[in-house]
């Protein structure tokens, strides 16, 4: 379980969290929305100890995050694999080398024959061809190159999957594939994510709950449907203003939801 | 704040913080450098991309620092022959060259070009990695960007830059002599005898010894201020001028300190 307990951030004079608490069970994927800028990559980078909160706590799996010392953080970090914004890929190693980078248990990580075969499974948990594995990040596309990111951040089989913003910079179709995949994951591996991201449409499509965080705080919480049905002025202006509310409505009449 | 505001500040307030900014600076590169030493023990990292790096930097950097300290010694020689022709035996020549380019010229020039040269390179490497998470990247999957990314280069390095200081002062003083030898009709027996005269074991120890610190300087700089970027491409080129500029300053201040110890010692 990750929970967040009244986080405060703010770097110099610029207060970017203001008491935010969230909690994500289990198993369970929840979508963190917000303008750009409001501290979403901020609040994700605090789970698995990236940024420090400067007063609350970050607790992921029973651990005090911000109090857990350079081993201790290292350990935790092997059961949270993180999705980067641009991929974040070494651009001096191919992508196989980057995805065994992922590969967290040394003893597996030396060992070339399961190494191999991890990369490759991995390539295929997110519909890439073996033939990618020896390419560099600079010869791939980009919905390639977020692709490759999740499938690194998914070698280590982690239990805690962070996406930041999986779906930025890329067209409508390669977002709807990437949306595809984050759902896909959680369905086959039953992982815990948080998904941070802009993209109303994509969130809804794939979080069980949706937290929008608006002003430093965390404005609502709650399953899709609920979230549509808000009248809280905050959460409308932003639907209304990013969120194509006819196309999600639609879709999620289509697809059975009771919007 | 802008400029313009910060030079409407009173004094005292600029130098309280510049003071808080340094004192930033030095803390944190103190803890950088407790956290290289303490990355040491995870060898089994660093020493296959030390080796990367070590033929990377010094392969790579061997033409520009031979081509430098060629025209240091022709240089020299030529300076020497203009000020001692007639005034000393001509046997001087060949100890002014030597000492000059082992003493001063070769660590000094050196360095001063691979501040330029590899002080540039890790800076903006270090600092696109920053900028493009691929350091955030490598924390988070558990792993020590120290013993990743920082030991390999210095430790590189320090392995390189006094090898190839000794590769510039051997170069220097061969292109002295024939330079000596062209303009001066300075013969290979003078030349020797003068550099002999002057020449003890000693100093070829502090060419290397200063040639270490230079590079310890000039590669721990840039790495810190590359480890830091912050603020995208605009800050990638602002910590890589900063760091040809710091690691710069940092030699020439070196090279008065070692001098005046070295000397001290003699």
């Amino acid at each position: 379980m990750i929970e967040l307990l009244d986080v405060h951030k703010r770097f110099l004079q610029n207060v970017v969290l203001e008491g935010v608490s969230l909690e994500v069970k289990d198993g369970e994927t929840v979508a963190l929305l917000g303008p750009s800028g409001v501290g979403k990559s901020v609040t994700l980078k605090m789970i698995n100890g990236l940024l420090r909160p400067d007063l609350g706590d970050v607790i992921v799996d029973g651990l005090h995050v911000p109090l857990l010392g350079r081993k201790e953080l290292a350990q935790l970090r092997s059961k949270i694999g993180y999705v980067f914004q641009y991929g974040a890929l070494f651009d001096s190693m191919s992508v196989a080398e980057n995805i065994r980078l992922g590969i967290t248990d040394e003893t597996c990580y030396n060992d070339e024959k399961f190494c191999e075969n991890r990369v490759l499974e991995c390539l295929r948990l997110v519909n890439l061809p073996p033939e990618v594995a020896t390419k560099l990040p600079a010869e791939l596309s980009g919905g390639m190159k977020k692709r490759v990111g999740i499938a690194r951040a998914i070698a280590g089989q982690p239990k805690y999957l962070l996406y930041d913003e999986p779906t930025s910079g890329l067209d409508p179709v390669n977002a709807d594939v990437i949306d595809g995949l984050v759902e896909r994951l959680r369905d086959e591996l039953g992982v815990t994510s948080v998904v941070v991201s802009h993209d109303v449409r994509g969130s809804f499509r794939v979080a069980d709950r949706v937290a929008l965080l608006w002003q430093a705080k965390i404005r609502a919480v709650g399953p899709p449907d609920q979230i549509l049905a808000s009248k809280d002025p905050a959460v409308l202006q932003f639907l209304e203003r990013d969120l194509e509310m006819t196309l999600i409505q639609a879709e999620g009449v289509a697809r059975g939801r009771n919007v | 704040m802008s400029n313009g505001a910060a030079l409407t500040l009173g004094p005292l307030r600029l130098v309280a913080r510049w003071s808080l900014r340094t004192a930033d600076h030095a803390g944190r590169f103190s803890f950088l450098i407790a956290d290289m030493f303490r990355g040491l023990a995870e060898w089994r990292i660093w020493v296959p991309r030390t080796l990367d790096q070590a033929t990377a930097v010094g392969y790579g950097s061997l033409f520009i620092v031979l081509l430098v300290a060629g025209f240091a010694g022709a240089v020299t020689s030529l300076q020497t022959g203009y000020q001692f022709t007639g005034a000393l035996p001509l046997y001087y020549a060949g100890a002014v060259i030597s000492e000059s380019m082992i003493l001063e010229l070769g660590p000094v020039l050196t360095a001063l070009i691979l501040a330029g040269r590899i002080g540039a390179r890790y800076a903006a490497e270090l600092g696109t990695m920053r900028v493009t998470e691929q350091i955030d990247a490598l924390e988070s999957l558990g792993r020590s960007p120290v013993s990743h990314l920082l030991i390999p280069r210095v430790v590189a390095g320090l392995l390189v830059i006094p090898a190839l200081t000794m590769f510039a002062n051997a170069t220097g003083i061969v292109v002295g002599y024939l330079t000596a030898k062209g303009s001066l009709g300075l013969t290979y027996g003078d030349f020797e005898y003068g550099a002999r005269y002057f020449f003890r074991p000693l100093d070829l120890w502090y060419s290397a010894i200063k040639s270490g610190c230079f590079a310890a300087a000039l590669t721990t700089i840039p790495c810190y201020l590359g480890f830091n970027t912050q603020q995208g491409a605009e800050g990638v080129g602002r910590a890589t001028t900063q760091a040809v500029v710091s690691a710069s300053v940092a030699i020439l201040m070196l090279d008065a300190v070692i001098t005046k110890l070295l000397l001290v010692a003699k």
